[in-house]
């Protein structure tokens, strides 16, 4: 009974959502207050529904009710509990329930915000939002119903995919559908702001926290997804160019663009029409994400069950929404206020360029993803487009942009002064070319860009430290002043400079991945193997079996100059019930650094091949990518106005006048 | 009934939260406007920081202007929008009121009555059931794979926990487990034929070719070993060559021991051959409960379809069951529901093969 309430409170959720759609945009049309005020309770019905029926489905998971379709294919009685409750999402339906939850949750968090957003700004982005909610209500209720019951129920389900029986997925899902959807708000207020005709100050101070919330979500969901793949899949690679990866890069490339120019729209009040744009194309791409992954179009661990007629529904979805919000930003764009011009040396006019290229980088991303599965439809030719075509266009885009990145961060607003800000990072510069010397003396013979990149990391760590220090320490200042000068600092600011040293940390981890040494061998019981400077001995191979699945263990004694270390298992894992193999990297943390060791077959004389890989400092890849969330959070917390405090140049200049 | 009367109170509750907010008649108080309150606090903000020293004071009296004129351009705009009300807007507010009463209903009623299913029982997964010396016996399996674990090259504990292996049913361990005590013990031919004995198992009683390469080495080291005559024999049998089988259960009948146990299932098996006692008439001990799995196994195919492992599976059931014909039926089913899946239809054929039902699967 359960499950059939969860099932009728998604279609009450529907029918709630259209009248969510139609009932403000109408009362905003005829500015009518009333109907303006059944948004919100409108919004926050609809997310009671949605989250009544994910808790039914998630019932039935936790009691293993065969009864139902999703839960016989995705679930089995004897699952650890924890991934019952993550297999809720471990699947097609499952997890386009909790893109929908989390869609309505936000936007009853919007609901709720009475105090802060205006009437019709409320009224309208919640109907925009309502749209988005009716299409994947409709999209799931008619193509991938989780509520299907099956008769007769059988007695024991199909057991989750066993790649995804992990604590990776339990996390990883949750955290990108939090920023994918996240950008859906904003594109909401986007959207919003061009039916209303009107956007200010206020509306990116509403939409700041939304974008920069959205942000730090995606980051840490495209991290956590890596590291999964890095340490899962046992291939010992942390990115892949693969086109599912691109999916979610490409909201994020667009994203951290937005999160950038709506700093620009709030203190200067310019941009405006540009981030409306990149408002509408972040989540366009967070929807084209989806597309690629749900459609069948691309084969991947996320491509859950393939449906053709999925995937048409989804591009139509995919066609509304993205043509529907160009042709209104193409017609409503013309009208918006035009924000002040500036200086191109200034801290607005870098912005501008980190805009510039972090389109471009994705623009790039894009044509890299989509160029071979058009060629593949059109002309039936397959090509594939990895590594070398990204390492040839993305990172050479990436590369002015990071170096640009200190000298940014220190350009006053509105007019700076290029050499002053270089004089005001010689030091870091110095620094930055010191260490790339010494890294580059110290391996002498080694690889020869990566000291460069290196330097390149460093200098985005100094140069955000040294942001920090210069703007509270003074020439002459005591030690306790600077201090308190530091705590004073707006935590915007602090933000800022962690992300970007984040940045940092990831370059240098990436940086380092030359130095990997990598080893392939066939040993039998006390044989060796060594990467780097690391030795492992094989000690033993056994079986071990747990409640659904069996293991061949092998377990591997790690050691350095004679040293013993400790030991480290890696296995090949069978699950009884979909038979399905996989294997289980063993890892050992050294610090930053890491030894991974991946199982190969195992031989008919007990003899296993094994894959030993030494990875220095690749912990950093993703610890950047924690700081630079962390950055984003701590800057989402700081809920100060902000006035991009004009200085006035001379005389009775005042601050260029909007036009109006 | 209970469930009817609670989506009842669930439509209820969805319309009063439309209707709740068109009953208010409050108007939106002028003084609350975001955007005014938006520039009066950016101004206040501004006194602060000059306050605490973070600007300069020439910085704060701009910025403050600058606000003060954006929080006049907002004051104007917020004057302009004169909110409706009067006879039209009652008009409208009874329009939503009908709408929601109306819309939320129907349309959950109709998708609901679309895919929903009402009647249908909760299922509850049956609990495990053990065997009395379930619990104890998984114990006794986990000290000894601890000790294993500890010293792997003990090949004792390997033989000992093979056929444990085997009686919980962890066929592919007992395999892997025999295997690694002939490595360590030696081949002898008892542990060589509990070893082909278990690679039978696991393909569900075909002798394959390695698990006959075992039992002829068994047969090898010790010509007297009934069960490696017997599962040769019925390698025969499977292999088509019907003399050879009978000669050899024959044999194996004739120098059996008065009391031997094992008498009645060669039998059996010789019966079978001479197509006196078809496979329904002599059922083996379980034959029945295996029929019913594999009937269910078919039946769950033929509805809701599945993977190549599951046909392929269904097709050696058959074939054990002694069922041809019906295997043969299945492989050709197997080939229908997988024509898209080419790995699948390599799987089904290869299987089709070591089965030799090839010949006749592939006639009309």
């Amino acid at each position: 009974m359960l499950v059939e309430a969860g099932h009728y409170a998604l279609a009450l959720a529907l029918g709630l959502s259209l009248i969510q759609f139609g009932v403000p945009l109408w009362g905003a049309r005829v500015n009518d207050p009333v109907l303006m005020n059944v948004a919100p309770p409108a919004a926050i019905a609809v997310f009671i529904c949605v989250l009544a029926s994910f808790l039914a489905l998630t019932a039935a998971y936790v009691t293993s009710d065969f009864s139902v379709l999703n839960v016989v294919e995705n679930s089995h009685s004897t699952k650890p509990m924890i991934y019952k409750i993550s297999g809720v999402w471990g699947n097609h339906e499952g997890s386009m329930l909790l893109w929908i939850l989390i869609l309505t949750l936000f936007g009853a968090v919007v609901a709720g915000a009475r105090r802060s957003v205006p009437l019709r700004l409320r009224a309208n982005t919640l109907g925009v939002q309502a749209a988005v909610t009716v299409a994947f209500l409709l999209f799931i209720l008619t193509t991938s119903n989780p509520f299907t019951r099956v008769v007769p129920a059988p007695l024991e389900g199909q057991d989750l995919n066993p790649l995804l029986q992990d604590l990776g997925l339990a996390i990883h899902p949750p955290l990108l559908y939090i920023g994918y959807v996240g950008f859906s708000i904003t594109f909401a207020f986007a959207c919003a702001a061009l039916i209303d005709g009107r956007i200010d100050a206020v509306w990116a101070r509403i939409v700041r926290p939304w974008t920069l919330g959205a942000w730090a979500f995606l980051t840490l969901g495209i991290a956590m997804g890596s590291y999964w793949a890095y340490y899962e899949l046992g291939w010992g690679g942390w990115w892949f160019w693969d086109p599912v990866e691109n999916a979610s890069l490409m909201p994020w490339l667009a994203g951290t663009a937005l999160v950038h120019s709506t700093v620009v729209m709030e203190k200067r009040d310019a941009l405006k029409v540009w981030t409306i744009l990149l408002a509408i194309l972040t989540f366009s791409l967070s929807l084209l994400g989806t597309f690629l992954v749900r459609s069948g179009v691309l084969t991947s661990v996320h491509s859950f069950a393939v449906d053709p007629e999925r995937g048409i529904v989804i591009l139509a979805i995919l066609m509304i929404f993205i043509g529907g919000s160009l042709a209104l930003f193409a017609w409503r764009a013309p009208m918006l206020q035009q924000g002040g011009i500036f200086a191109p040396v200034s801290r607005e006019g870098v912005l501008v360029l980190n805009n510039l290229f972090l389109a471009t980088a994705c623009a790039t991303v894009f044509i890299g993803t989509l160029y071979p599965l058009a060629l593949e439809s059109v002309t039936g030719e397959k090509i594939s487009v990895g590594a070398p075509f990204f390492n040839f266009t993305f990172v050479p885009l990436m590369l002015p942009l990071l170096l640009l990145l200190p000298f940014g961060q220190t350009l006053a607003w509105k007019r700076g002064n290029f050499l002053g800000t270089a004089q005001r990072l010689y030091a870091v510069i110095g620094i930055a070319i010191l260490v790339t010397l010494a890294v580059y003396a110290f391996t002498l013979g080694g690889p020869v860009l990566a000291p460069l990149a290196i330097g390149l990391g460093m200098f985005l760590v100094l140069g955000s430290l040294n942001e920090i220090l210069t703007r509270s320490w003074a020439k002459g200042s005591n030690l306790s002043a600077a201090l308190r000068r530091a705590r004073g600092l707006p935590r915007s600011a602090w933000g800022t400079s962690l992300a970007h040293a984040g940045v940092g940390l990831t370059v240098i981890g990436i940086a380092a991945t030359a130095w990997n040494a990598e080893e392939l061998g066939i040993l039998k019981v006390g044989d060796t193997l060594s990467a780097g400077p690391y030795q492992v001995k094989l000690e033993r191979v056994v079986p071990r079996a747990e409640a659904n699945y069996r293991d061949e263990v092998a377990t591997l004694l790690v050691s350095s100059g004679g040293r013993e270390l400790g030991h480290v298992e890696t296995m090949k894992r069978i699950y009884v019930t979909r038979n399905m193999p996989t294997t289980e990297a063993g890892i050992m943390t050294f610090g930053l650094s890491q030894v991974y060791a991946s199982i190969g077959e195992i031989q008919a004389d007990g003899s296993v091949g094994l894959h030993l890989f030494y990875k220095p400092f690749v912990l950093l890849i993703w610890l950047g990518a924690v700081v630079m969330a962390a950055g984003g959070a701590l800057s989402l917390s700081d809920r100060r106005l902000r006035v991009g405090a004009p200085v006035r140049a001379k005389g009775l200049q005042a601050m260029p006048a909007p036009a109006e | 009934m209970v469930i009817w009367i609670v989506l009842l109170v669930m439509t209820a509750a969805a319309v009063m939260a439309v209707l709740w907010p068109l009953s208010r008649h409050e108007s939106a108080a002028a003084g609350d406007d975001p955007n005014t309150e938006f520039y009066r606090q950016q101004i206040a903000e501004i006194e602060r920081d000059r306050a605490r020293g973070m600007l300069m004071p020439e910085e704060a009296e701009s910025a403050k202007a600058e606000a003060a004129r954006r929080l006049i351009r907002a004051g104007a705009s917020a004057d302009a929008a004169a909110y409706a009300v009067g006879e039209p807007a009652l008009r409208r507010r009874r329009a939503v009121s009908a709408l929601a009463l109306s819309l939320v209903p129907i349309l959950a009623v109709a998708v609901y009555g679309a895919y929903g299913s009402p009647h249908l029982p909760v299922a509850r997964p049956a609990p495990q059931a053990k065997a009395a010396d379930g619990i104890d016996l998984a114990a006794a399996v986990g000290q000894i794979e601890a000790h294993l674990a500890k010293s792997p090259e003990d090949g004792k504990g390997w033989d000992i926990i093979a056929p444990v292996y085997l009686r919980m049913g962890r066929v592919n361990d007992a395999v892997n487990a025999y295997a690694t005590a002939l490595r360590l013990l030696g081949r002898d031919a008892n542990r060589l034929t509990n070893y082909g004995e278990a690679l039978v198992l696991a393909q569900s009683g075909i002798v394959t070719a390695q698990a006959k390469a075992a039992f002829d080495e068994a047969i090898k080291l010790d010509g007297s070993s009934p069960r490696a005559r017997f599962y040769l024999a019925q390698a025969a049998a499977q292999d088509g060559q019907t003399d050879k089988a009978r000669a050899e259960y024959t044999s194996l009948l004739a120098s059996a021991p008065a009391n031997a146990p094992w008498v009645p299932v060669v039998k059996d098996q010789l019966a079978r051959l001479d197509g006196t006692a078809p496979a329904q008439d002599s059922p083996m001990p379980d034959a029945a409960a295996i029929q019913g799995m594999v009937d269910g196994l078919a039946s769950r195919l033929a509805s809701q379809g599945g993977s190549a492992e599951e046909w392929t599976r269904l097709m050696r059931s058959y074939m054990v069951l002694g069922q041809r014909d019906k295997a043969q039926d299945a492989a050709r089913r197997a080939r229908q529901a997988l024509a898209k899946d080419g790995a699948g239809l390599q799987m089904v054929d290869a299987m089709a093969q070591d089965l030799q039902l090839t010949d006749d699967a592939t006639k009309p």
